[in-house]
């Protein structure tokens, strides 16, 4: 690995790297993203790789390639159905492999060329499907970014640059002045990813025109939206693409100095981004004088502290500077004052991550997708009870419906759709009748909910809406700084109330001072935190007001999730007295003879539904 | 605690950092990393070193979520209480746990064998509900499965 001294050396690399992937080559893509490492990938790919060398097929596959007969990519999203293998160059796409399937890939379709059958995807009218991009779950996204993901090691440069990466770095420093990338990407209609939802373009101007010598650039990647890790995967799975956006930011903006703040709890995005960082400054793409160019810019990683506060800006910058993580008021733009009272500029991973694009393929490129206040695609995590779970990357302006059902396949095992929240725990909960809202910044905050960083949780029927609520505000409540009073009291008066709802003793009344609450909360609380916590209570009020009267009135929890307000029944007819259930139950509640309905005794049981998980009949009702 | 082995890693590792105080959380974590906790004694030789007010770097230790002030188990069972495990049914697998280990969440056994956490999503939604043990991953859970799943921990 040698310095590139001059944009002229790094297309002269990347024309050569590209040239030896000429797509012809045999491999064999295993995805080790988070999701199929808890899967098991790790145990695949060794498989492989042992599989391989044993039957001496190593060389005729390292032939044309570039020397990886195994390569462990980033995340290709359908996350529910890993370990995710691709063969190549047929691209044929193998779902659930296991390290016992490896031998049967190996000597069928790479010695032979055949499809093994059982572990392709099967489409709901049970007709196979062989290649990656006519499954439905793919064919109906957009994938700008997590494309990448899965054609590229993340721990290689080369491949990076093989597919054109750092060659937007390159017009931007060579071909562009800074003003025009500023314009480029305010025309662009870039906005933050992160949540609010700022002109992206708008804050680099902001930053620019002040004259100092010392300027800071972020990468916010400390996701901390439980049910939302498309950062993660992309800092994981293309960490190059991030970077090169930080060093085309930090171009524009004057900035010498750039921070990745990561969440502690994703150790492999930490890892990838430090390796990236270490490689992209030995090919003189990072550091002093960049590409020959005369720009000087370094990166550091800053390891956060697990504080879902962390994410809010000024919260972030406090702990980067080594103090705790509170907000301050935002008098005062970040663009003029933030790290070490320097001009700074902070963005999410996929804002970054989108910043290549743009100025790679132009401005007008970019604005040609989406809607009109919302342009370019954005990625979503789907999951909670949908039948694809994953990462789904979209054109902005996609129908929820489009989203939840054609590409997520729907509400599993024959349930019921109830709600979907979006937006993580500043976001709300949206009902059936909300299903043809289109997904963008606009649309979802009007009808009060967010676009968040782009959680995207499905709830089916057996959710219940007020634990929700309860849920998101016992997360928040437990998050919260404590600095201000209207986020720190209220939420924690919130909590009580929800809670005595959830356990049966709420009154009507007690909905009223939820929602008088929440909008004090709304109103007065100093940061987006706080603004925003009231969000999923409003929303289940607004929406799902008939579950909490159901509560409050008839205490009712009809999803049969509130402990105290269900109790577990056996059915007896369904019941045949297998013993199954008495025998796991971990308090003795259940009795009767073998091969006749059994009986629950509700003194003794403790709800914790080991009967109903065990019982092979379905015999056990939560009513 | 062995005191002279105190003051050794609280150097190395304030080395590491040189002596910059503005990285106290990493500096932290890289003592959390040898201890699996921050003792007392560690908190006091780092406030000590870096002439800081122990109340300055205890206001760290106690904020961030990562830092714990309590020695941990063997075994760190943590149960993922992000939104699309709990919407699948994780507090049903927390409760168990808590049952079978006879321990709210954030405590440990007295025996120090078992540590139970909670995490707010650690991004493999998919396999939700999902308890780790030690790094190990274990998805789709339920209440049934929790008994057997201590058993192989436990001594």
């Amino acid at each position: 690995m040698s310095r590139l001294n001059s944009k002229e050396e790094l297309f002269e690399l990347q024309k050569s790297l590209a040239a030896s992937r000429s797509g012809e080559e045999r491999f064999v893509a295993v995805c080790t993203g988070t999701g199929c490492l808890a899967h098991g990938a790790m145990e695949v790919y060794k498989a492989f790789e042992e599989e391989i060398a044993k039957r001496g097929i190593d060389a005729s596959v390292k032939e044309k390639g570039d020397g990886h007969a195994v390569r462990g990519t980033g995340c290709h999203g359908f996350c529910g159905r890993g370990t995710l293998v691709v063969i190549y160059p047929q691209k044929i796409f193998y779902q659930k492999v296991k390290p016992e399937d490896v031998p049967e890939i190996v000597e069928k379709t790479l010695l032979n060329g055949e499809v093994v059958e059982r572990l392709l995807y099967t489409d709901s009218q049970g007709n196979k499907v062989v290649h990656e991009e006519e499954i439905p779950f793919y064919s109906k996204q957009k994938r700008l970014l997590m494309d990448m993901n899965g054609k590229i090691d993340p721990k290689s440069i080369e491949d990076y640059i093989s597919i054109g990466g750092y060659t937007a770095l390159a017009k931007a420093l060579f071909e562009m002045e800074p003003d025009k990338i500023i314009e480029e990407v305010t025309e662009s209609g870039l906005r933050g990813r992160g949540g609010a939802g700022f002109r992206t373009g708008w804050k680099w101007e902001d930053a620019k025109k002040y004259d100092v010598p010392t300027k800071y650039v972020i990468c916010n990647a400390d996701e901390g939206d439980p049910g939302a890790y498309m950062d993660r995967s992309l800092l994981e799975g293309n960490p190059h693409c991030v970077v090169e956006g930080m060093i085309i930011g930090a171009y524009a903006v004057g900035a010498t100095e750039g921070y990745i703040y990561v969440r502690k709890e994703y150790p492999l995005a930490v890892e990838n981004a430090t390796l990236a960082i270490e490689q992209a400054r030995e090919y003189g793409l990072l550091g002093e004088n960049i590409l020959g160019s005369g720009f000087s810019f370094d990166i550091k990683i800053v390891r956060g502290g697990g504080a879902f506060v962390c994410g809010e800006s000024s919260a972030l910058m406090a702990s980067i500077e080594g103090r705790v993580g509170e907000p301050r008021s935002k008098h005062i733009h970040a663009t003029e004052s933030g790290l070490w009272g320097k001009p700074t500029v902070l963005n999410n991973v996929e804002t970054w991550a989108n910043v290549p694009l743009i100025v790679k393929e132009g401005a007008a490129w970019y604005a040609s997708m989406g809607t009109e206040n919302s342009k370019g695609t954005k990625i979503f995590s789907l999951v909670g009870d949908v039948e694809h779970t994953g990462l789904v990357e979209v054109p902005m302006g996609m129908t929820l419906r489009e989203v939840i059902f054609d590409i997520g396949g729907g509400i599993p095992n024959g349930k019921k759709f109830k709600a979907v929240q979006t937006g993580g725990p500043s976001g709300g909960c949206l009902p059936e009748s909300l299903l043809d809202l289109p997904v963008d910044f606009d649309s979802l905050d009007e009808a009060g909910s967010m676009m968040g960083s782009g959680g995207m949780i499905v709830m089916d029927e057996n959710t219940c809406m007020v634990d929700v609520a309860r849920y998101f505000v016992k997360f928040l409540t437990e998050e919260s700084c404590g600095k201000c009073t209207p986020c720190r009291e209220g939420l924690r008066r919130m909590l009580q109330i929800l809670t005595q709802i959830t356990e049966g003793n709420g009154t009507e009344e007690d909905i009223e001072l939820l929602e008088e609450l929440g909008e004090v909360i709304g109103t007065a609380s100093l940061c987006g935190l706080g603004k925003s916590a009231p969000n999923p209570v409003l929303t289940t009020i607004r929406y799902f007001k008939d579950e909490y009267l159901e509560h409050v009135r008839d205490k009712k929890c009809r999803a049969g999730v509130c402990k105290p307000l269900v109790r577990y029944e056996i059915d007896k007819e369904k019941c045949t007295g297998c013993t199954v259930c008495a025998k796991r139950c971990p308090v003795e509640a259940i009795t009767g003879e073998t091969k006749k309905p059994h009986e629950i005794d509700q003194d003794k049981c403790i709800k914790c539904g080991i009967c109903k998980d065990v019982c092979k009949f379905d015999a056990v009702k939560v009513v | 605690m062995a005191v002279e082995k105190v003051k050794e890693n609280v150097k190395e590792v304030l080395e590491r950092y040189g002596y910059n105080s503005a990285r106290m959380i990493e500096i932290l974590q890289d003592l959390q990393d040898i201890y699996s906790y921050l003792p007392k004694e560690v908190l006091e030789e780092v406030a000590n070193t870096l002439e800081l007010p122990l109340a300055r770097v205890y206001h760290i230790a106690t904020f961030f979520r990562a830092f714990s002030l309590l020695p941990r188990g063997k075994h760190v069972v943590q149960v993922c209480t992000g939104t699309a495990c709990h919407v699948k049914g994780a507090y049903r697998v927390l409760e168990r746990l808590s049952d079978v280990l006879g321990i709210p969440a954030g405590k440990t056994t007295k025996d120090l064998q078992f540590t139970l956490e909670t995490v707010n999503c650690v991004g493999a939604c998919a396999l939700g509900p999902l308890v780790i043990v030690d790094d190990k991953y274990y998805g789709h859970m339920t209440p049934s499965k929790v008994d057997s799943l201590i058993e192989e921990y436990r001594e």
